[in-house]
């Protein structure tokens, strides 16, 4: 959601701030979180693990780097191409947001496959997880808005939100080899 | 005795209803668009259009219907000091169209200049038409579109104006990418030779310093504008410096019948003027407005 509220930044030096903007922005993340649901079910079918996890978020922390370094070169091109600012502004969000948008949705069924144990509990589990994904896209919301771009360039904000992913997906990780290194030790024990 | 008073007391309780009454203006209009509430209202000669709210502060354009041409507000009248410094152009674009009263007057003025409206808000344009008498013809023209779009499509197309100017910061929220440094480069490009650029600002808010800071960095130095009445500045720049004082004054005497008509004492505008190499009222330190950085809304705070 903090990516979702900065893009209209992003766009509206070459695409206005007309309504359609946020048209396009909603509709691309939309689209690209219900893709990466799907994605990420699939996913978790696949030997899901610890690591895997960690992957998806790393994977997601690079992808997001593009909107800061090459937004600018892809939004002139597309600027010149499409001459209606609404398409304009759909593409110039495709290229952008889609791709980090659709491996950020992996996530959350990853993470119900990674929680659930038993059946039983799966509607707890996900529950759980619903609420925690939505309180921090309202926050994510909030602190961006009402803070964050009050004292800080777009692209820094940008680059934390990738770094604050990296970290994450290490920390899953190491968490993963950690667990496997006490696993073998107790098995040889 | 107190049945006296009683009637004085109902005779100065009616007076005082009838006057309000007659005070209070009349809706003539009233729509939701896009981006806001308009309404027209009428408050017996004057014609007033508002955005969301009904209170003075709100008030986008007036014009008296008995005069349409005269020009009722201040920052309008202000934006004129501009002439002073290019007295003959013959490109006018206009970004933001409120009522359209700077088009018509300036139309009248020089009814061999091109003048390019923008505005966001097609209704508002529909509504300067039927109410405040905003007309277009082979030389004026009406764009709806956003403001920093159609620059930046105009530079494409090799473009250029004589004079710009800036005029979509009156409502309750700012455009935050038409204050940045890139988008006043963008409009100093497509400034002509000895284009003029004329900016109605934030006098009042944290936004001044910022917006200050901005203009001086991509434009130098600037003229600012003041009525000493109210609050408005006026922003006053131009592309490759200025023409001397003696220059300035030279053309002043021109315009002074030129621009009676329409209420514009442009001899008080001129000693209004003041360079912000000799007088600069905000920090040297203050951060630049940037496409990166631009909380214009919520700087805008008194």
């Amino acid at each position: 959601m903090g990516i979702e509220l900065l893009a209209g930044r992003i766009l509206a030096p070459f695409f206005g701030s007309s309504v359609h903007i946020w048209g396009s922005i909603i509709t691309v993340f939309m689209l690209s979180l219900s893709l990466g649901y799907l994605l990420g079910g699939k996913l978790s079918t696949r030997s899901a693990s610890l690591s895997h996890y960690g992957i998806i978020f790393i994977i997601s922390s690079i992808t997001l780097l593009p909107i800061a370094t090459l937004s600018q070169t892809l939004m002139e091109t597309i600027f010149i191409v499409i001459e209606d600012s609404r398409y304009g502004s759909l593409a110039a969000s495709m290229a952008l947001f889609f791709i980090p948008t659709v491996i950020l949705g992996m996530l959350s069924p990853y993470s119900v496959r990674l929680l659930v144990k038993e059946s039983s509990q799966s509607g707890q589990v996900a529950g759980k997880l619903y609420f925690i994904s939505t309180l921090g896209s309202a926050l994510g919301t909030i602190i961006t808005s009402f803070y964050l771009v009050l004292w800080f360039d777009i692209n820094l904000i940008i680059y934390s939100f990738c770094l604050l992913l990296a970290c994450l997906g290490l920390f899953a990780i190491i968490w993963a080899r950690s667990q496997q290194l006490s696993n073998l030790a107790s098995n040889h024990a | 005795m107190p049945k006296q008073l009683n009637h004085y007391l109902l005779l100065i309780i009616n007076i005082f209803v009838v006057f309000t009454l007659a005070a209070q203006a009349e809706v003539i209009h009233q729509e939701k668009s896009l981006y806001r509430n308009i309404l027209v209202e009428d408050n017996g000669d004057l014609r007033c259009l508002k955005f969301n709210v009904k209170s003075t502060k709100s008030q986008q354009s007036c014009f008296y219907k008995s005069q349409p041409h005269k020009l009722v507000f201040n920052y309008t009248k202000l934006l004129m000091s501009g002439l002073l410094l290019n007295p003959e152009p013959k490109r006018i674009l206009i970004i933001g169209l409120g009522g359209g009263t700077m088009s018509n007057t300036l139309a009248q003025l020089f009814p061999n200049t091109h003048i390019d409206n923008v505005e966001i808000d097609d209704a508002v344009i529909k509504v300067a038409r039927r109410y405040f008498g905003f007309y277009e013809n082979e030389w004026v023209k009406s764009y709806n579109q956003d403001g920093r779009i159609f620059i930046k499509r105009a530079l494409l197309k090799k473009q250029s104006y004589d004079w710009i100017i800036l005029d979509a910061f009156n409502g309750d929220y700012i455009p935050e990418h038409l204050l940045t440094r890139e988008f006043l480069q963008e409009t100093k490009s497509l400034l002509s030779e000895n284009g003029i650029l004329t900016a109605n600002t934030f006098s009042l808010s944290e936004l001044y310093a910022h917006e200050s800071a901005t203009y001086k960095a991509v434009f130098g130095d600037f003229y600012q504008v003041r009525n000493l009445i109210n609050s408005n500045r006026i922003i006053l720049v131009t592309r490759n410096g200025f023409i001397s004082r003696a220059k300035q004054s030279k053309i002043l005497k021109q315009l002074v019948t030129k621009l009676q008509k329409y209420d514009v004492d442009i001899k008080l505008l001129y000693r209004n003027m003041t360079l912000t190499q000799q007088h600069q009222d905000w920090p040297d330190n203050t951060r630049l407005l940037t496409d990166q950085f631009s909380p214009a809304n919520l700087l805008n705070v008194n």
